[in-house]
């Protein structure tokens, strides 16, 4: 594509930032999410008043708080039902739901899950630090078997979860993972996940200064192992992680069992971007499909009050 | 000494295993009595079961308005062996029922199926009458007539209409009415099945006719054409469904539960014709909070339960509450608790809590509607409510209501009002100072509709400030919380007294019934009986349980010469609230937590023993 001149911007960085003060604790991978999600919206130059942001319970969830933009700060694992009733409501919005990994994989399993089969046209960004921080450091629901962060007791004795296996059963159609202190590359995903239509889902590594003593950013930069432990997939030039043809069953089936199989990779070598992405009817879609006025209006702007009620009574004479 | 209503009645009960049709056969039953000019109020009893369960429809008629059901039976049609005697052979230890038979009032009458070779002894009863149908031999008669004799095995589910037809030419009703009900059942493709059933009707009546002189003491006569009022048929679900997409609900969301599912299956159904979405959610919390996330963008939102689905709306609704939602409105289907309880029983043991659904101190409004009129404005109103107060609201409702069919007229729409409440009208699209929680006076500060320049707003669960920012400084947390709980008194001043009370009947009364809720239709017709004994009875119906109209109702109860409170729960739940709110306990109480609806007779035969010497406080189970 030849090169243009960027157009200038509407609307400027500062436009998305808030004067509330952010009470993360100083050196919170939080603040790179933060502003990855600020620089996302910049770039993308959606209009503050056309996003709604939605979080869960936690650190991760005074985040709508930070960014100026239309802001629901919900309840503790329940972010995305709240999200997806917002969309639903309104879907020309520009919704993104935010929570932390104990909010989406704990508490807030069940609407992780669901609402990956939904489909619905927004963006899920879960902060993955291996902790509960707010209440001071227990084990979340990705801290590994055996173990042992500073706050806990014991070293834990169930395994983690791998939130990319689920996404990927639970059918999400655009999964990808950043690492909170990568803005640049995390930026990028976001505007990946945000362009995406259908249900985007970005597992964030986020570091916890305070509490996990384990997942340090001096961990994930490999200084005991001598080279970073992040992998960027796409610097591998046979990573190939779209569906072309979402009708041929064989090569979804690749696609995701390739997804999954990275998404085991642990240890030393953890993959950073984009996952799997397949591009299938949205949860919008399908309901515009039965009441043809979505197309073009969202439920918000149509005439529904007063309606005439007088067929209804027919049926029943 | 009877009523009119009690005279001129007729109560017709079809009972038979679950899934075997029951349900068809008393539907086209109603209809064709509607559309004779009369009367009817028609009420399901059924297992949580799929198939082969027992379950009884009873239909009662009058050429006079009826709005509740007896316990006596003057017809009954049974399907099947258990729903004459029972279940008890088959389960020795606690049988679920004991069959119908006992319950058929002196001359009246038994239609069954003549295959089962009952000996007539075995019903023990010589003061009713005996119909043995051959139910298969006539079907097989009336299919011989559109040349697919042999073949009753395969129309087995006709065997209803079969004992329909007998029950219909029992009680010399007009067949012309029943075979316009059938017709309209089975439209379209199942045109051919109308015909079948038409003619399975007429042979059986021709069979009753032949072989029994006598009838059953109770008749049943079509009003003259002249005199018959075109009305409707309409069960709770519908009322509410309709005055929901007349309120212009954007959004319901459910997940499936007895007895609430079958009103957002028919709004499902609606769908497409009224722009409405309905969406199933994973559960009751993802239900709540999908329906919080829409009144916060704008559109009126609803959630559709019974308790245990409500029990895990708490949260959710504590949510909406503090961060000043406008809505969503609940409806609670109530169903026999505690726990999973009793799934498809009706039961009024959800009010104490839908007053106190969540943790906390916090404002919401709570409306209990009584009748299909009643369900029908609340439903509509309470969006108001919720846009107006920016509360969740929930209306309570019961299964009884739920399944219930009444004839009633087209439901006045003339009256109702949309009002949105104070919507912000930004002063410019940059950022202008606007504050989504602002303190007031009456506690309602103006919601901006998120996508508008200019309106842009945090708001959260935890305390905040009036931009809807987190904060935990004492004066705002005071201020707040002020101005939240404020509006329920802004609620109050506003809601008008028909939303709050009923005074049926004077003003002054030698004895006034205290009731909520479904127990009205029995608690109506009972008066009349009641009245006969000799003293004045006056009904005070409580509608509004949050914000209580506490000195109204106080000065009422202070009014009353001798009070007896009504509830279909184990715990006297409003008795309990009455008394919170007023001092005042009322000690005569009749209670009934069988999980049956109340019938008329036991509201009459339990508000005579809770006034006698003996005792005030009566448990009634006649079902």
């Amino acid at each position: 594509m030849p090169e243009t001149a960027t157009p200038p911007k509407k609307f400027s960085l500062q436009e998305y930032k808030t004067e509330v003060h952010v009470d993360w604790c100083p050196g919170c991978g939080d603040f790179g999410i933060l502003s990855s999600i600020q620089q996302a919206f910049f770039q993308l130059q959606i209009p503050p008043h056309r996003i709604a942001m939605i979080s869960g319970i936690g650190c991760s969830g005074k985040t709508p708080h930070y960014v100026d933009t239309y802001g629901l700060h919900t309840l503790h694992g329940r972010a995305l039902p709240v999200a997806t009733g917002a969309k639903l409501a309104n879907h020309q919005l520009t919704v993104v739901a935010v929570g932390g990994d104990g909010d989406g994989y704990g508490i807030g399993a069940g609407y992780f899950v669901n609402s990956g089969r939904r489909n619905l046209d927004m963006t899920y960004i879960v902060f993955n630090n291996g902790v509960y921080g707010l209440t001071k450091g227990q084990a979340s629901p990705t801290l590994g078997k055996g173990l042992q962060t500073k706050s806990m007791p014991d070293p834990s004795i169930q395994e983690g979860i791998n939130p990319l296996a689920v996404a990927l059963g639970a059918g999400y159609t655009w999964i990808g993972r950043g690492y909170a202190l990568d803005v640049k590359s995390l930026v990028s995903l976001i505007v990946q996940a945000i362009q995406h239509k259908g249900t985007s889902f970005l597992d964030v590594f986020q570091t916890c200064p305070v509490y996990n003593d384990l997942r340090t950013k001096e961990w994930y930069a490999g200084e005991d192992i001598g080279r970073t432990r992040l992998r960027r997939l796409d610097a591998d030039a046979s990573w190939d992680p779209v569906v072309k043809d979402p009708a041929n069953l064989d090569e979804v089936v690749q696609k995701k069992t390739r997804a999954l199989q990275t998404s085991y990779e642990t240890g030393d070598s953890l993959g950073v971007g984009l996952f799997y992405k397949i591009d299938l009817p949205t949860y919008d879609e399908q309901l515009a499909g039965k009441v043809p006025a979505l197309k073009e209006h969202p439920l918000i702007d149509l005439p529904l009050y007063q309606r005439d009620v007088t067929p209804l009574f027919d049926e029943l004479a | 000494m009877p009523t009119e209503l009690s005279r001129r009645e007729l109560s017709w009960v079809i009972g038979g295993p679950q899934g075997g049709g029951i349900n068809a056969s008393a539907e086209i039953y109603a209809k064709a009595l509607t559309r004779g000019g009369l009367h009817v109020f028609a009420n399901i009893e059924f297992h949580s079961n799929i198939m082969g369960k027992h379950s009884y429809y009873r239909v009662t008629a009058a050429p006079v308005p009826v709005r509740s059901h007896v316990d006596e039976i003057h017809v009954l049609v049974a399907l099947d062996q258990e729903s004459l005697f029972g279940d008890a052979l088959e389960r020795k230890h606690y049988p679920s029922h004991t069959g119908h038979v006992h319950q058929v009032a002196p001359g009246g009458g038994i239609v069954y199926d003549a295959d089962l070779k009952i000996d007539p002894a075995q019903f023990q009863r010589d003061d009713i009458r005996l119909y043995p149908v051959p139910y298969f031999e006539v079907l097989e008669e009336a299919l011989k007539q559109l040349g697919k004799g042999g073949q009753s095995r395969k129309y087995i589910v006709m065997r209803n209409t079969v004992a329909l037809g007998a029950s219909v030419a029992l009680i010399g009703y007009d067949e012309d009415l029943l075979f316009e009900a059938i017709r309209e059942s089975f439209k379209g493709r199942k045109a051919e099945a109308a015909e079948m059933n038409v003619l399975a009707v007429k042979a059986a009546a021709d069979y009753v006719r032949a072989h029994y002189q006598e009838r059953p003491a109770r008749k049943l006569t079509a009003l003259p054409a002249e005199q018959r009022k075109p009305r409707i048929l309409i069960k709770g679900v519908q009322a509410v469904g309709i005055a929901k997409i007349k309120a212009g609900l954007g959004l319901q969301t459910y997940y499936p539960i007895s007895p609430a599912t079958d009103e957002s299956v028919y709004l499902e159904a609606k769908g497409p014709q009224y722009q409405l979405t309905v969406v199933q959610a994973e559960d009751e919390i993802a239900s709540i909070n999908m329906a919080i996330g829409a009144a916060h963008m704008g559109i009126r939102a609803a959630t559709s339960t019974a308790g245990p689905g409500f029990a895990l709306m708490s949260e959710g609704f504590g949510f909406a509450a503090i961060t000043e939602a406008p809505g969503p409105v609940v409806f609670l289907w109530q169903r026999g608790g505690p726990s999973t309880g009793l799934p498809t029983r009706t039961e009024q043991a959800d009010l104490q809590f839908a007053l106190h659904p969540a943790h906390g101190d916090f404002p919401h409004i709570v409306i209990a509607s009584g009748d299909i009129e009643e369900a029908f404005v609340d439903s509509f109103e309470s969006f108001n409510w919720a846009d107006r107060y920016q509360v969740p609201v929930i209306v309570l409702l019961e299964k009884f209501l739920a399944s219930s069919l009444f004839t009633s007229d087209r439901l006045d729409t003339s009256k109702l009002k949309i009002d949105r409440g104070l919507v912000y009208q930004p002063v410019s699209p940059e950022k202008n100072g606007y504050r989504r929680h602002a303190i007031t006076p009456d506690g309602i500060s103006p919601r901006a509709l998120p996508g508008t320049a200019g309106g842009i707003f945090s708001t959260t669960s935890d305390e905040h400030d009036p931009e809807g920012h987190i904060t935990e400084g004492i004066d705002n947390r005071i201020a707040m919380m002020r101005k939240r709980m404020v509006k329920l008194q802004t609620a109050a001043r506003e809601i008008p007294e028909s939303f709050k009370f009923k005074l049926h009947g004077p003003r002054r009364a030698d004895l006034t019934l205290v009731g909520w809720g479904t127990t009205k239709g029995a608690i109506l017709d009972g008066m009349t009986e009641l009245e006969l004994d000799g003293f004045s009875v006056n009904f005070l119906q409580l509608r509004l349980m949050r914000p209580f109209p506490a000195q109204e109702i106080e000065a009422l109860l202070r009014d009353a010469k001798r009070a007896v409170l009504i509830e279909a729960n184990y715990s006297g739940q409003l008795g309990a609230l009455i008394r919170e709110q007023t001092g005042i306990a009322l000690d005569h109480r009749v209670l009934k937590y069988d999980g049956r609806p109340f019938s008329r007779n036991e509201i009459v035969e339990g508000v005579r023993e809770a006034l006698s010497e003996r005792t005030k406080e009566v448990m009634v189970s006649h079902a």
